[in-house]
């Protein structure tokens, strides 16, 4: 009875902290060198925050959340701590993580409950609090009635969310997911993204989420580390992320944008290819961005800025033009989805001051 | 109207539609493309195996009882296949247990020479029985490398070679390197994911292999071990070239074939040989769940 107590106290969050963490693949068999997965890296968790690591695939981010796991080693010189604890050395079975694969992982020897009293089992948990633990789980998860179905019975999203409880069940320090909703389809997908959001806000736990899907990114991650070629390019909230991006590369991974090429400036106009954008902060920059919801359609005549449209995509909720303003790569304009649109029409947009960002690494 | 058309959602789509003449003729059509193959089962297999049942239901030379039931009533008979069933059994367990171990590792590690290893260690299925016979002779012989160790320690000359001890030998000698690839290939196919979930939850080395691994890798074990047993009920090489006074099934076999013309006796040990064999294959095949080959 006092070990469920002990076990069901809630454990405070702790942060995580990477410092110099760098990670090189030796390369085995002739003509193969090492590979550099990760240049040393320093990054900070903080307690209790939902961190994304975004990037596309093979840029260091499923080994990152590898070294923080324990399942990878980082390279001699590297340090990661959880909280006031060095864990570096420590493998993953002594770190007291929780871990939510790709492809489930799920064991398929054991039916749910015991997939999620395995943890238990192995702290070795009373009966009596294994079996109230792993109700409450199956609870959390919405699977009542599921307890005794075979893993092989289970649809995708019921075998994610088991995953997740026996991920849960065992109070981790920290959470850690692996691309869990990859695998699913897509109306699936949203419906699991929800509720993992929910879950990671009440619990309060210190979760890694690494992901190459930017809108599970944006809704789940209170910060977002976008990755590249083995380093963090940008690190921020999402908003930021999104709106106030570092390089062309998150500009470009984060949503789409559009560029613009300053020609010439007077007092509150920049012009550029096809007339003319309001000038706002950013008088300076040579090349200037926007994302495709911020340019507004108006009537062509009146329009600060001119084009004809090239191409219209329907996309259900709205619809994506690409319109030629006489630059090297034509918008891209999202307009509402009742609208008719038809190659080489003429059409007018204006974009906000605010709306225009430049890009630092772009001169 | 429009619950018509939600009727017929979720029913498969229909297919381009035959006439019922065109259809049992193309169905006849294909039935004739399998001529060939029956008529191949049925010369090969089929009749052969008829008559042998046959042969074995007739009364034995020296008893002038049923073939079948002299078997079963003759101790020298029972005892034979009693003590092939058991030796097949435990080189079937052993060679499990031990390239089980051996095939983890393998699949599991990359190291300098490991392709060198594997050869190696595969090299044995490129051998006749006869050869691996040879080989238990040159190992446990009256002129081998035990003899000559036995020499030099004891004085005596150690042999195993001509007896149920050598057989063992020689048959866990070419059933390890079969396990091995199975358990490899299995190993490959399981999920590495699942021990780094195990882990995730403080499972030790140990407990992975138990709850995981061996789980995990059930069906090839079976199924490997059942093609063991049923190679080494069957394997005739190695035992023959070990001396013909080992008492096993297929030697008694050759045994009242060759020597004393005894068709039915013959008939009757191979008919009951292929049956036990049959039935541990069956058996595996049912307990594994997965695809599991004839033996030997």
């Amino acid at each position: 009875m006092s070990s469920y107590d002990d076990f069901d106290r809630a454990k405070t969050p702790v942060a995580i902290r990477l410092r110099q963490c760098s990670c090189t693949f030796n390369g085995s068999g002739k003509g193969r060198t090492a590979q550099t997965a990760l240049h040393p890296l320093d990054l900070e968790i903080r307690a209790g925050e939902t961190l994304v690591l975004l990037g596309p695939s093979g840029c260091g981010k499923t080994t990152t959340l590898r070294i923080i796991s324990g399942l990878e080693q980082p390279d001699a010189g590297g340090e990661v701590w959880f909280g006031d604890e060095e864990v570096t050395n420590l493998p993953i079975e002594k770190r007291d993580v929780g871990m939510v694969f790709q492809n489930y992982a799920l064991f398929p020897n054991m039916n749910v409950a015991a997939n999620i009293a395995y943890g238990l089992r192995i702290k070795g948990l009373s009966d009596d609090a294994l079996k109230r633990r792993v109700a409450e789980m199956v609870d959390m998860v919405h699977l009542n009635g599921y307890e005794q179905r075979r893993i092989s019975e289970l649809s995708g999203g019921q075998k994610q969310r088991v995953a997740l409880a026996r991920a849960l069940a065992v109070r981790p320090r920290v959470l850690l997911f692996d691309e869990p909703l990859a695998a699913l389809d897509a109306k699936l997908r949203d419906r699991l993204r929800v509720d993992i959001g929910q879950l990671l806000r009440n619990l309060g736990i210190t979760a890694v989420y690494v992901t190459h899907d930017q809108a599970e990114a944006m809704a789940l991650g209170d910060r977002i580390a976008v990755m590249e070629k083995g380093r963090i390019v940008q690190l921020g909230t999402p908003r930021e992320i999104y709106h106030q991006p570092r390089t062309a590369f998150v500009a470009d991974f984060i949503g789409n944008v559009n560029r613009f090429k300053v020609q010439g400036r007077d007092a509150e106009k920049l012009h550029v290819e096809g007339g003319y954008l309001r000038a706002g902060l950013h008088l300076d920059a040579p090349v200037l961005y926007c994302r495709p919801e911020d340019i507004e359609i108006c009537a062509p005549d009146s329009a600060p800025l001119q084009g004809r449209v090239l191409q219209s995509v329907f996309l259900g909720q709205s619809q994506r033009l690409l319109v030629d303003t006489g630059g090297d790569i034509p918008l891209q304009v999202e307009s509402d989805s009742r609208q008719r649109w038809f190659p080489g029409q003429p059409i007018g947009l204006s974009v906000a001051g605010e709306a225009l960002f430049p890009i630092a690494d772009v001169r | 109207m429009s619950q018509d058309v939600l009727a017929t959602e979720g029913q498969p789509a229909r297919r381009a539609v035959f006439h019922p003449v065109l259809k049992r003729f193309r169905r006849m059509a294909s039935h004739w493309w399998l001529a060939p193959a029956l008529g191949f089962f049925c010369a090969f297999w089929l009749l052969p195996f008829v008559q042998l049942i046959a042969i074995g239901a007739q009364p034995d030379n020296s008893s002038q009882t049923l073939g079948y039931w002299a078997v079963l009533t003759h101790s020298q008979y029972l005892w034979s296949l009693l003590s092939t069933v058991l030796l097949s059994l435990s080189v079937s367990l052993i060679a499990v247990a031990v390239a089980g171990v051996c095939g983890c590792f393998l699949a599991r590690h990359r190291f300098f020479g490991k392709s060198a290893v594997l050869a190696m260690l595969t090299f044995p299925l490129a051998f006749p029985g006869v050869v691996v016979g040879f080989l238990v002779i040159m190992l446990g012989g009256r002129q081998g490398l035990s003899a000559q160790i036995g020499q030099v320690l004891s004085g005596e000359h150690w042999t195993f070679a001509y007896s149920l001890t050598g057989l063992f030998v020689g048959y866990l000698y070419f059933s390890i390197p079969r396990v091995i690839m199975t358990v490899m290939a299995a190993f490959e196919k399981l999920d590495p994911s699942l021990e780094e979930a195990a882990r995730s939850l403080g499972a030790s080395t140990w407990r992975v292999v138990r709850d995981v691994l061996i789980p995990g890798i059930r069906p090839a074990l079976i199924s490997t071990g059942a093609i063991c047993f049923a190679t080494s009920m069957g394997a005739f090489g190695t035992v023959f070239t070990l001396g013909t006074r080992i008492n096993v099934v297929p030697i008694a076999i050759y045994g009242e074939f060759t020597n004393y013309a005894n068709f039915a006796m013959a008939a009757a040990l191979s008919v009951i040989l292929g049956v036990v064999t049959w039935i541990s294959l069956s058996l595996a095949r049912r307990f594994a769940g997965d695809s599991v080959g004839g033996g030997a």
